[in-house]
């Protein structure tokens, strides 16, 4: 009978599952550009005048942020190619990713945006700004580096649901240890060490966000 | 509109499925959260340490990762729990710890002078945290906690891949069989949407109840 805890099998399958950790750092990273670019035209459409823009951007957020980002893995997954769109099924999941999470930043973008005070926007009329000079130049150089730590927690919380593309075909850490548990049915080492590894890193990248906070404060985010 | 519902059933029966883990792992997350968020707060480092133990390794690792890990690596220690067992414990010990977090916030929140007002009067410290501190925390969780739920409420949809026939694993099991992919997958998201309105009308309810008394 081997040991509940097998250090050299352990050992032996830390560099495959590091080779499969490459593949949810890369799905994260992209998952989070587009989250905060798309979560920025959000926010701005969701502020926009017209009725007819702003209703309809609160109610896509409203509803990516109430329903499980696991089916609209597989709604993308699956309806994409329904509609001819031909995607590789990582490409897929970090775009369902990425639109997940825009919506939980375009909120944060939106709180940052309410937190410029008004006399700005007032000041940047009195000076006949444009409303795009307005905001590129005046409200969001404002509004964004006191939320980047709360976009940084986004990204840890998102890095944290990258096995979630496991269930659409995406061989990444999660699924790689499934793998390794099926071949040699041994399933204690590699699903505690990709526990370990995801421990580890959230709390590296939590750690990282407190420190930024604290630079950014330092730096001038009081207001 | 007769289409729509020869999918109805088969998926209301997951949804039933759904409701009920959310509503079973919601009431054994808040007496969670509650006992983890205060015993993190602590001055007995054999208290506060398991408890920031306990928060920190739910917190920092995927809700999937610990659901898997709890259906494969359990059984091979010798507990053999059935798997909608395994997706109440751990969806409910993952929404604890992130309960523990808005628990300790809202408590630390508590103005300093209220406590030292209850001091001051000699209360023992288990009143002060009964009849002070906890009277005005609790409105304060309210909102994150209600957050939590929806969460909790989206994380259901991992038990499917554990073989639960929750509303996510029946949009699968239907999709195979009619291959009406689009409509199968877009009456499954409003199904969770409509759920959790329903959570957040629930806890506005709750709010106001808090705010009147």
């Amino acid at each position: 009978m081997s040991p509940v805890f097998d250090w050299a099998f352990a050992l032996e399958i830390l560099p495959t599952l590091g080779e499969a950790l490459i593949i949810t750092v890369q799905a994260t990273l992209l998952g989070m550009l587009v989250a905060v670019t798309l979560g920025l035209v959000l926010a701005l459409l969701r502020r926009a005048r017209l009725k007819i823009i702003s209703a309809p951007a609160a109610l896509f957020i409203e509803f990516v942020r109430s329903t499980p980002l696991l089916v609209q893995m597989y709604f993308l997954f699956y309806v994409l190619p329904v509609t001819g769109v031909q995607m590789s099924p990582l490409t897929t999941g970090i775009l369902a990713l990425g639109v997940h999470y825009a919506a939980y930043c375009a909120e944060v973008y939106r709180a940052g945006i309410e937190a410029v005070p008004r006399g700005q926007v007032e000041a940047a009329t009195a000076l006949n700004m444009s409303g795009w000079r307005t905001a590129v130049g005046v409200v969001l150089p404002q509004a964004i580096p006191p939320v980047v730590p709360a976009l940084g927690n986004y990204l840890v919380a998102m890095f944290k649901d990258t096995p979630l593309l496991s269930a659409i075909t995406v061989v990444e850490l999660l699924q790689t240890s499934k793998m390794i548990g099926s071949a040699t049915f041994r399933y204690t080492e590699p699903l505690t060490l990709v526990g370990i590894l995801f421990l580890l890193l959230s709390l590296i990248a939590a750690y990282g966000v407190r420190r930024l906070e604290i630079g950014l404060q330092r730096f001038g985010g009081k207001r | 509109m007769e289409d729509y519902l020869s999918l109805m059933p088969a998926l209301l029966r997951g949804l039933w499925v759904t409701i009920g883990i959310t509503v079973g792992a919601a009431l054994l997350a808040v007496p969670l959260a509650l006992a983890a968020g205060l015993a993190r707060m602590s001055r007995q480092p054999w208290v506060s340490w398991p408890a920031a133990v306990y928060v920190e390794v739910f917190r920092g690792t995927s809700a999937l990762v610990q659901l898997f890990w709890f259906y494969f690596v359990l059984p091979l220690f010798g507990l053999q729990l059935p798997a909608i067992a395994v997706g109440v414990i751990v969806l409910a010990a993952n929404a604890g710890a992130y309960g523990a977090e808005v628990v300790r916030g809202a408590v630390n929140g508590v103005l300093k002078g209220q406590r030292e007002a209850a001091i001051a009067l000699n209360m023992t410290s288990r009143q002060i945290m009964q009849r002070i501190v906890l009277p005005q925390a609790i409105p304060a969780m309210l909102p994150p906690a209600g957050n939590i739920m929806i969460e909790l409420l989206k994380n259901t949809a991992l038990v499917s891949l554990i073989t639960i026939t929750d509303l996510t694993f029946r949009g699968q099991l239907l999709r195979s069989d009619t291959l009406r992919t689009t409509d199968i997958f877009i009456i499954v998201l409003l199904l969770y949407f409509a759920v959790a309105l329903l959570i957040t009308a629930g806890v506005r309810l709750l709010e106001r109840r808090f705010k009147t008394r």
